[in-house]
């Protein structure tokens, strides 16, 4: 569905990414790790558009999407929940849903991508109303899933879900994270520096090291490799 | 002796009432153009020096279109000004978003300083092919509206140019209220405000958006130079630069990137200014704005409806 291929980005005269390549197969929940700086914001910054690429491709469906703006590349059915949620504090939960669904003309289509946002998240269908930067760190992070949900995205990308969020909640998002790939048949693509629990969940998994692409593998042979173990999962 | 000082308050109040009406008058068309400052700053963050000069080019537009407008329409009359005031508008938000598109938006990710120079540099732009086009020395105005006393009670006069002025302004004050709060584009435009970088991921074309709070700004400062026209009828082409200035203190005053407040600040500065020129001395009426300025500067520079805005990493 994804294919990426030597993506360089540089940011003015730091090179963030050196030419990584990757690949997220349809229906699959791919996860992308790597320590502070190695460049993970920065690939999903590039496929969703926000940056442009200095050399390299990425195609969407055999489409090469490289340099398009972003508001082009959602409409093709890529959505990016941004790391840090960047949920819209200033709007209400709902407007903030609306502001998802920007791109859609079809009343229909709205309500029924609303219904299943709040089926999954029934907690912001309570909060509606309320103004978005009052909400909970955990609500906030379901209202950016939310608002990423609600352009029916084919591609969901999530960066760092887990950011700042207790144990408990980081558990809670993450089998929603699974659910809307089993039930609703969304491929994701998701940054973690949560290792473990990014492999737990993943199928297939890029170790990322100062823009270059370390490690690949199957997320459950990575979770045994003694690298990955002492480097990223915190074993001994 | 007590009976005439009955009369002397009373006339004191009539006088108060009449500087009061004038000053709201005056504040409304300051309210509309500092409405342009306001939300292009909230969405660019800078600061449009040369809006100032769109409220002189809706005046123009409005010279310009009279006599063809009535050609087709009985002039003076309301029909007439809301025709003219209906085209200046548009005319203005078109050279707004051209403005935008030209010189702003190649400038879209340089430091905020060479945009600002950039701006001073479109309204000198402005105000010399103004006076290149349209000639350096004061234009009359045409009679577009028919003009009626409307009461001469106790000496307090009021005429229906002022009533125009004030309900002409709540009625776009209204519908940029229902814009911005309740349409897509308009919640896009405070989304956009908050987190450009999110809006576009959410699917909105932020030139688009950009655009369009260049045209509602354009168009409201153009309403403006009309209203002004009608109400001081010698317009010339450096007409837009003290209220431009004092449009923009009023931003400032009410919170720089609050709609509401931008409002309330432009109301603010037209009844001080009348006030302190009909009470102190007209000598200071241009100084008051700034005055305002320096001190809301040194008391709450976030202004009256501001929030203090937390630096965002
Ligand atoms: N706006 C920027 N300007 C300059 N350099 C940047 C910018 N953003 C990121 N970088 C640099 O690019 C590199 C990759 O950053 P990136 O944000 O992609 O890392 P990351 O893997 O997401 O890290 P983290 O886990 O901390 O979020 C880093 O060296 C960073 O310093
Ligand atoms: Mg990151």
């Amino acid at each position: 569905m994804l294919e990426i291929k030597n993506l360089a980005v540089s940011y003015g005269a730091i090179t963030a990414l050196h030419g990584i390549s990757l690949s997220v197969p349809a229906g699959g929940i791919v996860t992308l790790i790597g320590s502070n700086g190695a460049g993970k914001t920065t690939t999903l910054k590039t496929i969703s558009g926000l940056l442009k690429p200095k050399s390299g491709e990425i195609f969407y469906d055999g489409k090469n999407i490289a340099g398009l703006p972003p508001h082009q590349i959602v409409k093709l059915g890529l959505s990016h929940v941004p790391e840090g949620r960047m949920i819209f504090a200033n709007l209400t939960v709902m407007e903030n849903l609306q502001m998802g669904a920007y791109l859609q003309t079809d009343r229909s289509a709205v309500r029924h991508a609303l219904d299943h946002v709040f089926a999954a998240f029934p907690r912001l269908q309570e909060r509606g109303k309320q103004i978005a930067g009052t909400l909970s760190g955990g609500e906030q992070q379901m209202l950016a899933i939310g608002r990423a949900l609600m352009s029916k995205p084919k591609l969901l990308m999530l960066d760092e879900p887990s950011l700042g969020l207790a144990p408990l909640l980081v558990k809670t998002i993450f089998e929603k994270i699974v659910e809307i790939n089993r039930q609703q048949g969304i491929t994701i693509l998701l940054v973690e520096q949560n290792a473990n629990l990014a492999l737990e969940v993943s199928d297939f998994g890029y170790v990322l090291e100062t823009g270059k692409v370390a490690l690949q593998g199957d997320s459950a042979t990575l979770r045994q490799n003694p690298q990955v173990k002492s480097a990223y999962l915190g074993g001994v | 002796m007590f009976n005439f000082e009955q009369v002397d308050v009373w006339q004191r109040v009539i006088e108060f009432l009449q500087q009061l009406i004038n000053g709201l008058a005056l504040g409304s068309i300051l309210a509309l153009i500092a409405l342009g400052y306001t939300m292009v700053y909230g969405i660019l963050r800078f600061i449009n020096f040369a809006h100032g000069d769109i409220f002189m080019l809706g005046a123009f537009a409005g010279f310009y279109l009279a006599p063809k407008i009535a050609a087709v329409l009985p002039t003076p009359s309301i029909w007439a000004g809301l025709a003219v005031m209906g085209i200046s508008m548009m005319i203005c938000a078109a050279i707004g978003v051209v403005i935008e598109r030209f010189a702003y938006r190649p400038l879209r990710r340089s430091p905020k300083l060479a945009v600002l120079i950039t701006a001073i540099g479109v309204s000198l732009f402005l105000e010399y092919t103004g006076q290149l086009v349209f000639g350096a020395a004061p234009k009359k105005f045409p009679d577009l509206i028919p003009v009626y006393p409307l009461t001469q009670f106790g000496g307090l006069s009021i005429n229906s140019n002022q009533v125009l002025v004030l309900g002409v302004t709540l009625l776009l004050l209204l519908a940029l209220k229902f814009i911005t709060l309740k349409t897509k584009i308009g919640t896009a435009m405070r989304a956009l405000s908050f987190n450009p970088e999110a809006a576009a991921l959410m699917g909105i074309n932020t030139d688009f958006v950009i655009s369009f709070t260049f045209a509602l700004g354009s168009a409201l400062a153009a309403a403006a130079g009309i209203l002004y026209a009608i109400s001081y009828p010698a317009i010339d082409p450096l007409m837009g630069i003290l209220p431009g200035l004092k449009a923009f203190v009023a931003a400032v005053l009410g919170g720089i990137g609050n709609l509401p407040g931008a409002a309330l600040g432009g109301l603010i500065i037209g009844v001080t200014e009348t006030l302190v020129s009909g009470y102190i001395s007209s000598t200071y009426r241009d100084a008051i704005a700034f005055g305002v300025l320096i001190l809301i500067l040194l008391i709450k520079p976030s202004g009256l409806l501001g929030k203090k805005e937390v630096e965002k990493v």
